[in-house]
């Protein structure tokens, strides 16, 4: 099935143009885009998300730097039409690498390339899969009483039951989860359990906390991808049911939330289309760490700056998070999820999840 | 010692004047060296050795010098384990005549140049016989000396003693032998040294000459069988120094009278204008004037109280320097190449140099030089390490007591970014520090001629000099800094921004825009970027404009040839006159487009105005320069505003 992507052609050209026509006003070329940091970021009331504000960072050809910029974003720009009109995609890894031919505009770190993919977006605004880009590999996994109809390779549509059809390992989110790859045919469940660790997510399988709570497990991996936490957000409209965040209690998990709940930084720009606001963080929180009395590791110079990054961050900035990483930064400790194993392997599925579920409303007494 | 009986008294014993002289005798030429060995440099055995390469050594380039010869100097060692030492010097020189053979090796203060007043090595005629009789003294052997004076003649071998007592050398064995050598002296003494701990001071004496004598080539062979090999790296050799009269400012009464016994002249006024330097009519006029004295007095018959007043006078009139033709200084080209190949391994940031006009103490004309090594290699923890040199002989010695550390002591080196605790004492860093005196006569400390005496004359010369060469050593890093700048932006508007509008174009199916606007724009400075190559060639070089010496005999070399592109990436069209600095001992070639002025150390060109986005190719040629000596060029601007220019500074004169 054929997308149409003459919107994107235009919106590329849009750029090549404003280039060119400066160098004929004879004006430094130069782009405008917005300031992709911490400070610019703003509560959208209409969305319910975290998005760019106002400021707005110029790239220029005045400056070396900003010079490099502007030829590689024109090799991207040449790169991504080329692709369009081959009909070819490819991953952000190879694109990385397909620079190696782009003489000086050449990346130095894979990382250069996908924030200039990042930022690409938030020019045309566009998504990367307009641009024909994905990402190498997700592998975040689903287990719960859910029916996905994916198109496959050859263009055939399977059903797939994400707890009968599939293994222990679950079903495996693929880069595109948008409609036109899969459908939910049948969503059966009260609630969402996001977990961090690889760990937690089989202990809950293990133990049969998706049937006996009626729950979604999805595995995080760490930081989501965008098509985990675009999964999530479908889920969670489609079905009306809530997302419930696990992760460990250290102030990177805290971002795991906030990418999710609010928009990512770095992604803010699509932060409408990725996150799911009413989202809500289960634990493993400070308070957790005493009223369980968890095992706990002392926090790292990195994890005091982190935390007090996040104390400036506008997305921490309500009473739960004000008053949560104070008291972190008080105790001085951090604890994994894994770190409930101390009064046993069920203790999470019986006593800690149902009791903090309830708490939260989402289990009646 | 007199103690006087002869005023009465008590008198225990009187001794008589016969009685007196009985002990009154000529003291040996032993006697006077065994009791002076450590002023004359043989105080212990490591410096015996060292002093006996070193007279060996300054004799054969001196005597190379003199006949017009590029020196081969060959130093050997031979090491026995009882602590003799055989050391061989040989030079290509001329060779001595057999009749003066045991005259210059045999007998002490016997020389050619004692007398002379112009820049030489040797002059007090000690060195070469005092290491004959060291050896002797210390071994017991004869000096073997052979001499080659004709190609079509046998050398000359002699053994020599030297009779102490009458200070004469005695011929014990003279014999002709074959030498393939056209010419040349070879020396052989045995001496008690120490060559453990006197080998690295004469490696390092041979390399400190080697530095100084860049026309010289030095071969030192070890015991063990080591070659070294200090190259060549001019061929020319040194200017001749010119003999001069004494200047009356550096006159000694009790000379001025001996000179005055021996004129041919019959008259005052004629004895000075003839027998002195820059003594013209008007000077001798006001000398007499103020000595009070007749200018028709016959110098014979002068009494002491006319010779004082005429040597107070002298000091009291105004005298010109005496001409500097006495000297013979290295010369900043030469000086920068014998640096930089002796420093190859060291692969230094760049070495600069400083060339001081002659200038004049007691009477004594003298010029100092120094350079600089910086950077590579050099340990930039220890402190700067100094070579000192006076008339092209490297001072190993006394290195505390010297002028030339005094001078560079004084010297606040911190802004110049080298570390000195209080600003004060020979700074640390990654350093080496060249100092040249040559004089007509270096004031000495002692007679081992190991540092250079306290002269205020001299001090400030020495200060001078390296004042300017730091000077050019921060002029040389504001530079590459400048640069390193201007290149990144140079590097956008060549390569980048181009780049970008092809890419445009490309994605839009549209020609290409013109960029000239846009870089003059992000530019907004004229740039002036510059490069030089060398050329080996064959043909002699053309010379085209300026007017002086053509190099003589010229068999081919290199050319140096520079390129200098000012580009206009101003505006608004510019126009200004550009200075490029030359190396004196440089000769110009062609020159395009037409210079406006060459002179011997700039040539100057008025530019006609460049409009925006234009570019002007300046190209010079310089030949009499080895590959190497011109790297860098050093230009300046005029009638601009200088801070619309990158790549020259302001020229500010002469």
């Amino acid at each position: 099935m054929n997308k149409d992507y003459s919107h994107v052609i235009s919106k590329i050209d849009a750029i090549a143009a404003k280039i060119y026509d400066d160098f004929q006003k004879t004006e430094i070329p130069f782009v405008n885009l917005p300031t992709r940091t911490k400070s610019n970021i703003k509560f959208d009331e209409k969305l319910n998300v975290w998005k760019y504000g106002k400021n707005t960072t110029e790239r220029n050809a005045k400056s070396l730097d900003g010079a490099y910029m502007l030829l590689r974003t024109m090799y991207m720009a040449d790169f991504i039409k080329e692709m369009i009109n081959i009909n070819k995609s490819s991953t952000l890894r190879e694109m990385y690498y397909i620079s190696e031919g782009w003489d000086m505009a050449k990346f130095h770190s894979q990382q250069e390339s996908n924030l200039l993919a990042e930022d690409l977006e938030v020019i045309t605004s566009c998504m990367r899969e307009d641009f024909k880009l994905r990402p190498e590999e997700d592998g975040a996994r689903v287990i719960g009483n859910l029916t996905i109809e994916e198109t496959t390779r050859n263009n055939k549509k399977k059903k797939i039951h994400c707890q009968d059809d599939v293994g222990d390992a679950g079903y495996s989110i693929p880069y595109n989860v948008e409609p036109e790859k899969i459908t939910f045919k049948s969503i059966d469940a009260d609630f969402i359990v996001a977990i961090e660790t690889g760990g937690m997510f089989d202990r809950l399988v293990e133990n049969g906390f998706d049937t006996s709570n009626n729950a979604i497990l999805v595995h995080l991996k760490g930081q989501p991808a965008r098509s985990t936490r675009r999964f999530i957000k479908r889920i969670n409209e489609e079905a009306n049911i809530p997302v419930l965040i696990f992760t460990d209690c250290d102030p990177w998990s805290y971002r795991i939330f906030a990418s999710i709940a609010y928009g990512a930084i770095k992604t803010a720009h699509i932060s409408e289309y990725l996150a799911t606001p009413p989202s809500q963080y289960l634990g493993v929180t400070p308070s957790d760490i005493e009223n369980y009395d968890l095992p706990t590791d002392t926090l790292t110079k990195e994890d005091i700056n982190a935390l007090k990054n996040e104390l400036s961050d506008p997305r921490f900035q309500d009473s739960f998070w004000k008053g949560e990483i104070k008291l972190q930064l008080k105790m001085g400790k951090k604890s994994e999820q894994q770190a409930l194993a101390k009064y046993g392997l069920d203790y999470v599925t019986d006593t800690y999840l149902p009791e903090k579920l309830t708490e939260m409303g989402i289990l009646k007494k | 010692m007199h103690s006087s009986p002869i005023n009465g008294g008590i008198v225990l014993g009187k001794i008589t004047a016969h009685e007196l002289a009985k002990k009154q005798k000529e003291i040996s030429v032993a006697e006077f060296f065994e009791r002076n060995k450590h002023i004359l440099g043989f105080g212990n055995q490591t410096r015996a050795l060292i002093t006996s390469v070193k007279e060996g050594v300054d004799n054969g380039l001196d005597a190379c010098e003199e006949a017009n010869i590029l020196p081969e100097i060959y130093v050997e060692i031979k090491n026995h384990d009882d602590g003799e030492c055989k050391v061989i010097v040989e030079d290509n020189g001329p060779g001595v005549v057999k009749k003066q053979i045991p005259h210059i090796f045999g007998r002490l203060l016997y020389g050619s140049r004692f007398h002379d007043i112009r820049q030489s090595r040797g002059q007090q005629g000690i060195g070469i016989s005092a290491v004959v009789l060291y050896g002797q003294l210390t071994t017991g052997k004869h000096a073997k000396i052979l001499s080659k004076v004709d190609e079509d003649r046998p050398a000359v071998i002699t053994e020599l003693a030297i009779d102490t007592n009458k200070n004469r050398a005695e011929v014990i064995k003279r014999d002709t032998e074959h030498w393939e050598k056209p010419c040349g002296t070879r020396v052989e003494v045995s001496i008690m040294a120490d060559y453990k701990r006197g080998k690295r001071f004469v490696y390092d004496y041979l390399q400190s000459t080697s530095i100084v004598n860049p026309h010289a080539q030095i071969i030192y062979k070890e015991p063990d069988g080591t070659e070294h090999i200090f190259e060549r790296t001019s061929d020319s050799l040194p200017k001749k120094s010119i003999e001069i009269k004494p200047h009356p400012y550096g006159v000694e009464l009790g000379t001025l009278i001996k000179m005055a016994k021996h004129t041919k002249s019959r008259k005052l006024s004629s004895f000075l204008k003839t027998e002195f330097s820059s003594m013209g009519d008007r000077t001798t006029k006001t000398a007499l004037e103020k000595a009070n004295l007749d200018k028709d007095l016959n110098p014979k018959e002068m009494d002491r109280e006319q010779f004082l007043a005429l040597h107070k006078a002298f000091k009291k009139v105004k005298i010109m320097a005496p001409s500097t033709d006495c000297l013979s200084p290295i010369g900043e080209t030469l000086i920068k190449r014998s640096l930089k190949h002796e420093t190859k391994e060291i692969s230094p940031e760049f070495i600069i140099t400083a060339s001081r006009p002659a200038s004049v103490y007691s009477g004594n004309p003298f010029q100092v030089e120094v350079g600089l090594v910086y950077g590579g290699n050099l340990p930039k923890e220890d402190t700067v390490k100094i070579l000192r040199f006076a008339n092209r002989v490297p001072l190993l010695y006394q290195q505390g007591g010297c002028v030339t550390t005094q001078a560079i002591s004084s010297i606040d080196w911190r802004r110049y970014g080298l570390s000195q605790p209080s600003g004060k004492g020979i700074p640390s860093g990654p350093a080496i520090f060249l100092t040249h005196v040559s004089s007509t006569l270096i004031p000495f400390t002692s007679e081992s001629k190991e540092a250079i005496a306290d002269v205020t004359e001299i001090e400030n010369e020495i200060k001078l000099a390296f004042r300017e060469c730091a000077r050019k050593v921060q002029h040389h890093i504001h530079k590459e800094v400048k640069r390193a700048k201007t290149r990144e932006k140079f590097d956008l508007i060549t390569k980048i921004l181009p780049e970008i509008a092809k890419k445009s174009a490309n994605i839009l199916n549209k020609p290409v825009p013109s960029l000239d606007p846009i870089i003059t724009k992000i530019m907004d400075v004229v740039w002036i970027e510059d490069l030089i190559e060398y050329e080996k060639i064959k043909r002699e070089p053309v010379q085209t404009t300026l007017a002086g010496n053509a190099p003589t005999e010229d068999r081919g070399g290199t050319i140096t040839k520079s390129k200098i592109m000012v580009v206009n990436y101003k505006q608004t069209p510019q126009k200004l006159n550009l200075y490029a600095i030359i190396p004196e001992d440089a000769v110009v070639g062609q020159v395009t487009p037409k210079p406006s002025k060459v002179s011997n150390n700039f040539i100057k060109w008025n530019l006609e105005t460049i409009p925006p986005a234009n570019k002007i190719d300046i190209n010079f040629e310089l030949a009499g320069l080895e590959k190497g000596d011109f790297d860098e060029n050093d230009l300046y601007i005029e009638n601009i505003n200088p801070s619309y220019v990158i790549g020259a500074d302001k020229w500010e004169g002469d």
